[in-house]
């Protein structure tokens, strides 16, 4: 479940980055206390990410808002992405979570949504996200990255804007890189950089 | 060998700056030592007993004179003079300070070296046969292959984070030189009947505490695909495999539990939408990378040579080493020499900056510039002229590098165990020495023949014990270190896993024991036989009951 929960707290201005800039986002992550259920939590006005569960249980209810893209989606890591497939060309934002940072499942996760499943809209790294997986999550297709509340200073998170860039032309196929390195340039046969 | 171009030099040049940053983070308190974890692990840099672990990649075994010499210099300037060759071609330094790496990785960049994803819950650094374009067995060249494989695994975005550590191996041969079948991915190197290349693919091997054989899940993959059916077999292991429990992380416990014929399919689901993508190989990428292999400037030699036959013939020494460290090569006139880090007295795959300076000459002497690592934690030069062999034995003799043992009792294969390795339960390093010592004798060694012994300090494994004809492991007794012994295992094509012969033993009772199942062996082999010939005809009861028969009744009168 992600701690980075606002849930209760009153709406404070976040900070998160969005395409590459350092942008302020009320978006309030709901999750599901132990033994809240799904169909009874209220989900707060305003723009939020919901779980999946809560999508699921009440679709119908959320529509409208899912649609307007005040309302989005997130996913646990062990999710499987399939359980959107039928709603990505309504959902404006979904939201893969990182319990910690060492668990990679939604780097397939993300993956997979930009690639298997076409979907466009914005993808947010919520949870553990940390800026030395900045390059990583942004070629596998996230655009917004959420760091946890109080992990780094307005300071500090401009400065993490460079670890996008941490890799510029790297060798793998990706979301940002549709094509491997060895289609992508033309590479040299090697012996000019030999010393 | 394969050499950088811009784009291969530009991301390591990253991968050293973006590591350097995080040092300073995590030294100016940015970067909890929590978050700082996996990121020094995937640039090679673990803690340990004494000091911090400094685990440097050398891609399929290959090693060029000038990163030798950066190793050796390494060595003297960030360590006490000598690194440590590993069971899976890598180099470890056991004594750097901590804030020295991000130095030591740049000075490693600037020779096309690096320490990336030698650590960590990621795709390790990937092996290939050491004999790869000289052995006279082999299909086609693994390396081009490895390389490209190489690549698409080096800061992978979608699989840095994996459930537990991924290691990857290629043969290429009738005989199996890297333990296929202990590799989360084992690839081999075939032809199909059309005379097409493509990989058998064995997946779910590993050894640790629960060692299991890795099973065929394609007996044919096409080359072209070699990354886009990777890729589907990690999505559906970074996606399922487990990650609640440390020790059922690895992928052969989703194998396991799913079947190998389930996965299989699981995968083939995942492949089938990417298949035929961007990621299929080229025939102009694989003629790219496969150009830096090309062999190399091979001199016309006759095939028989009797000068060199008379120095066989009137050197008994340089014949003993001509026949247990030399290899068939393909080219007429030249040969593979495999350099022995196993001397008495000196730990199993540790290696000097002097010497690694002396590999350094004599592969630019006598062996186009290169050098290789083998997974018994030796080093090969393999494209050696047969009429410089003499001077090559004479020049490795005076530095310790020529003993006659490959592949004998003392060409032990041993992990550093609980003299340096915080996880170890018990030392083995003195073990091996032991060994060594009690053994030393050439003439007895060559009369036992063929053996494989390995020692690992903890279940970890790194030291192979469960493919050794004889394995030793070190446990924990009470706070104590003890042994447990294995035999039958073994490498190779037939690859199995050993099985203890009983109740483990003290430090100073393993010798004794080796030595009991030697006798046994002795006395009941066949003519031709070796130890793991005789253990697999006889089984194991009667070399567990020549080492137990005067340790019960001891024991019991103990009790009384
Ligand atoms: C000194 C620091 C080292 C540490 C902390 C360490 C740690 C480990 C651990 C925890 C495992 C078990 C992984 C698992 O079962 O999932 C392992 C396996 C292994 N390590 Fe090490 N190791 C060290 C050094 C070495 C060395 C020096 C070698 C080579 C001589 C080596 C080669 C291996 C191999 C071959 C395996 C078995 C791989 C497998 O399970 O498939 N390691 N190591
Ligand atoms: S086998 Fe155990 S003791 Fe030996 S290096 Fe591996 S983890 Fe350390």
């Amino acid at each position: 479940m992600p701690t980075a929960s606002r849930k209760g707290k009153p709406p404070m201005s976040d900070k998160i980055i969005k395409n590459g800039r350092v942008v302020t986002d009320d978006r309030l992550t709901v999750s599901l206390a132990e033994g809240e259920a799904a169909t009874d939590i209220a989900v707060p006005a305003g723009p939020v990410l919901v779980p999946l569960a809560v999508w699921q249980a009440r679709r119908d209810e959320l529509l409208a808002r899912a649609r307007s893209g005040e309302l989005g989606v997130w996913l646990a890591a062990g999710e499987d992405v399939a359980a959107l497939a039928d709603d990505l060309a309504l959902l404006q934002v979904i939201g893969l979570h990182f319990p910690k940072f060492t668990d990679g499942r939604s780097y397939s996760a993300a993956t997979l949504l930009r690639t298997r499943y076409g979907y466009q809209g914005e993808l947010r790294a919520i949870g553990q996200v940390l800026r030395d997986q900045f390059n990583y999550m942004t070629r596998c297709g996230f655009d917004a990255l959420q760091p946890q509340a109080e992990r780094y200073t307005d300071e500090q998170l401009e400065a993490a804007i460079a670890s996008i860039d941490d890799f510029t032309q790297p060798y793998q196929r990706s979301v940002q890189d549709p094509l491997p390195l060895f289609r992508r340039v033309e590479r040299g046969s090697g012996r000019e950089v030999q010393q | 060998m394969y050499q950088y171009d811009e784009h291969d030099q530009r991301l390591l040049d990253q991968r050293v700056a973006q590591f350097r940053d995080q040092m300073r983070r995590h030294l100016a308190g940015e970067l909890s030592a929590d978050e700082f974890r996996p990121l020094r692990l995937q640039n090679g840099l673990y803690i340990q007993r004494h000091a911090p672990m400094f685990r440097i990649s050398v891609p399929y075994g290959h090693l060029a004179s000038r990163q030798l010499r950066k190793l050796a210099h390494l060595a003297r300037g960030y360590d006490r003079g000598y690194a440590h060759f590993t069971t899976r071609t890598n180099v470890q330094f056991n004594w750097p300070k901590l804030e020295d790496v991000p130095e030591m990785l740049a000075e490693l960049a600037s020779v096309q070296m690096h320490a990336n994803q030698t650590s960590g819950n990621c795709i390790r650094n990937i092996t290939a046969d050491p004999f790869a374009g000289v052995a006279a067995d082999e299909v086609a060249d693994p390396r081009p292959f490895a390389e490209i494989l190489r690549q698409w695994a080096t800061y992978n975005p979608e699989f840095a984070f994996l459930p537990r550590k991924f290691k990857i191996a290629f043969n290429s041969a009738a005989e199996d030189r890297v333990v296929l079948r202990v590799y989360d991915i084992g690839l081999d190197l075939v032809r199909n009947d059309a005379g097409e290349l493509g990989f058998r693919v064995l997946v779910g091997g590993g050894l640790g505490r629960t060692p299991i054989l890795g099973e065929e899940i394609k007996p044919f993959l096409p080359w072209q695909h070699l990354i886009s059916y990777c890729e589907a077999i990690l999505r559906v292991y970074n996606r399922w495999g487990r990650r609640d429990n440390l020790w059922k992380a690895r992928i052969k416990i989703l194998v396991k539990a799913l079947g190998p014929e389930a996965f299989a399919r699981e995968v083939e689901e995942e492949w089938a939408n990417s298949k035929d993508g961007p990621n299929t190989i080229t025939e102009a990428e694989l003629a790219r990378v496969s150009a830096h292999f090309a062999p190399p400037a091979y001199e016309p030699l006759p095939a028989q040579d009797a000068a060199f036959d008379a120095l066989l013939a009137d050197n008994k020494a340089f014949a003993t080493w001509v026949k247990r460290n030399v290899r068939a090569h393909r080219q007429p006139g030249y040969a593979a020499v495999i350099l022995s880090l196993k001397k008495t007295g000196t730990a199993p795959g540790d290696v000097t900056a002097e010497q690694m300076d002396l590999i350094a000459d004599l592969a630019d002497r006598f062996s186009f510039g290169e050098a290789r690592m083998l997974h018994e934690q030796n080093v090969a030069l393999a494209d050696v002229r047969r009429a410089d062999l003499f001077e090559l034995w004479q020049a490795t003799r005076a530095a310790g590098l020529a003993t006659p043992n490959i592949g004998l009792l003392t060409d032990i294969i041993c992990c550093p165990g609980g003299d340096f390795c915080s996880l170890a339960n018990a030392r083995s390093i003195p073990i091996a020495d032991a060994i060594q010592r009690r053994f030393d004798d050439l003439d007895y060694q060559h009369d036992i023949g063929e053996i494989d012994l390995n020692i690992s300090g903890c279940m970890n494994s790194c030291g192979h014990h469960h493919v050794g004809h004889i394995g030793i492991l070190g446990v924990d007794k009470n706070d104590q270190e003890w042994y447990q012994v294995s035999i039958g295992g073994t490498q190779g094509n037939g690859t199995t896993l050993g099985k203890v012969i009983g109740p483990s033993f003290a430090l100073d009772e393993v010798v004794g024991v080796i030595e009991k199942l030697l006798e046994t062996y002795v006395e009941l082999r066949h003519e031709d036989e070796r130890f793991i010939d005789t253990v697999q005809r006889v089984g194991t009861e009667p070399f567990k009951e020549r080492v137990y028969a005067d340790r019960q009744p001891q024991r019991k009168a103990a009790h009384v």
